[in-house]
């Protein structure tokens, strides 16, 4: 069952020329899928049209059957309920002078999600990996890894339909990122995820379905595994290329 | 055996109330491509900066670093200013804050150009300078030279500015290059080409490379040695080859499991 539709959509900001067009994509419920693409090639704009913060001027988005009304504020209000977003950035998207617990709750408090947030807060820190004592803290007693499994908690603590993660592992250093790309893995089964990213191993590593963007047109999309091995265009073919690997041996 | 080009003793960099480099030793020859790999605050760019006598004032560093024949540590600025550009220069990672906002982009690369014609005893006309120039434009591949040299940073790709960057290196003609994460900011298609162009020119010139970088693979494809660096020291030097191959240290294998991971994703999943 499709969860999101993204059909035909174009978009320009003020004057310029078009950064977005014919863009058409689905994402089943359950699914993971990457949006892979390089500077200029569209996908922060996409990702503000999925989180509602701009709509597009041409086609439109299909969220659980329904238009995406990103200029109504009581559909964004039930939007933002199932839709959460884990972003680049550890050390700027969590308010430095709350405690975790409040960083973590704050989705449930905005949602008005009832029940008992402490307990939901609990839940969630668990399944990031963290102890529930770290709720009690602050962020700055937290490393780059740890703020965005914080990060993550918030995102999933109001049991969203979809989490769209924007570059969420990209600011972490090697050792952490495996251990942040190994939680996604683990918390991705029970969910439906869109990851947008310029690395295509953490995608490769990450989502079953590919969407390649380049200069704001869809160049290639499908299977993961289809993608990876047999790239059908020479944009995907130069990018799968360009990637660095590891020498030989062990 | 030919005399190494670098040669750093027991380095150790302090601030007042910590350490922050400890008991750092190694070599470059001329010539050689050398690799620091490490993550953030193992050190590997403090490292850089106590080399090229760059260091903060706040971080006093100990122990000897002889380039080129002269010890850095404690020399008078005046005479690392000599060094600079003749013995070491430095390319640094995010080409947008590396250079002028305010100044086109050929006045930039005129600069260090100019001095180190002045330091060789050249000529260093207007008509010296825009010749060598355009032969470092043509070196570096930057397109259409008449139009490069007017532009101002902002105008023109993060990949072009990477490459003034490096014609801005190469004009003073080092001995050792410091490449500080050169390509971290650029899209990896960008990346791929920086890496071969880079490689090529430190080969053809004869230029030795410092080559500091988080990404194994990248370090593994740019040089011959490497050493690893964590929470300010070494934890495992040697060959390129070996040390991304078979691992000795557990905190170098963790790293290199990691790669080994997204290159394995990259395959395909069965």
């Amino acid at each position: 069952m499709t969860l999101l539709s993204v059909e035909n959509v174009g978009f320009s900001y003020r004057s310029g020329k078009p950064v977005l067009e014919d863009i058409s994509f689905t994402v089943p419920r359950g699914a993971n899928v990457g949006l892979v693409g390089e500077s200029g090639s569209g996908k922060s704009t996409l990702l503000r049209l999925l989180l509602g913060l701009d709509s597009p001027q041409k086609g439109r988005i299909l969220f659980d059957g329904a238009p995406l009304e990103a200029r109504s504020s009581g559909y964004m209000r039930s939007y933002r309920k199932r839709v959460q977003a884990v972003f680049q950035d550890p050390y700027s998207s969590l308010d430095p002078s709350h405690r975790i617990l409040r960083i973590i709750t704050e989705p449930l408090r905005a949602l008005k999600i009832p029940g008992d947030h402490r307990q939901m807060a609990t839940k969630a820190i668990t399944a990031v990996g963290l102890a529930p004592d770290s709720l009690e803290r602050y962020p700055h007693q937290f490393s780059g890894g740890q703020r965005q499994r914080i990060a993550i908690a918030r995102a999933i603590v109001a049991r969203p339909d979809l989490v769209l993660a924007d570059e969420a592992v990209s600011a972490l250093d090697l050792s952490t990122r495996i251990r942040v790309v190994d939680l996604f893995e683990e918390i991705s089964e029970a969910m439906t995820m869109v990851f947008v990213s310029h690395d295509m191993g953490v995608v490769a590593a990450l989502c079953d379905q590919i969407v390649v963007l380049d200069k704001g047109r869809i160049v290639e999309a499908g299977l993961t595994n289809d993608i990876l091995r047999a790239p059908k265009h020479p944009y995907t073919q130069s990018l799968l290329a360009s990637i660095p690997r590891m020498p030989a041996g062990s | 055996m030919t005399q190494d080009l670098l040669s750093v003793q027991n380095l150790s960099l302090s601030t007042a109330d910590k350490g922050l480099v400890k008991n750092l030793s190694f070599t470059i020859a001329p010539g050689e491509r050398f690799g620091l790999i490490g993550e953030s605050g193992s050190g590997k760019s403090l490292t850089s900066l106590a080399v090229s006598g760059l260091l903060p004032p706040s971080i006093k560093p100990s122990g000897r670093i002889i380039l080129d024949g002269q010890e850095i540590v404690g020399a008078p600025g005046k005479q690392l200013d000599s060094l600079r550009g003749d013995a070491v220069a430095t390319v640094f990672q995010e080409p947008l804050t590396a250079l002028d906002p305010l100044m086109p982009l050929g006045k930039q690369i005129a600069l260090p150009l100019r001095r180190r014609l002045r330091r060789e005893g050249k000529p260093s006309g207007r008509a010296e300078v825009n010749r060598h120039m355009r032969d470092l434009i043509d070196q570096v591949r930057l397109p259409d030279p008449e139009r490069l040299v007017r532009a101002y940073p902002h105008e023109v790709s993060g990949g072009q500015r990477q490459r003034v960057a490096i014609a801005m290196a190469l004009a003073c003609r080092p001995k050792l290059l410091i490449a500080d994460e050169p390509t971290t900011a650029l899209d990896v298609t960008t990346q791929d080409q920086i890496i071969k162009l880079l490689t090529s020119l430190v080969d053809e010139l004869g230029i030795a490379l410092m080559f500091i970088s988080h990404d194994l693979a990248v370090v593994g494809q740019m040089v011959e040695r490497v050493m690893v660096m964590r929470n300010g020291a070494c934890v495992e030097s040697g060959l390129a080859a070996d040390v991304l191959t078979a691992p000795k240290d557990s905190y170098t294998q963790t790293l290199v499991d990691a790669a080994h991971r997204f290159d394995a994703a990259l395959e395909g999943r069965s």
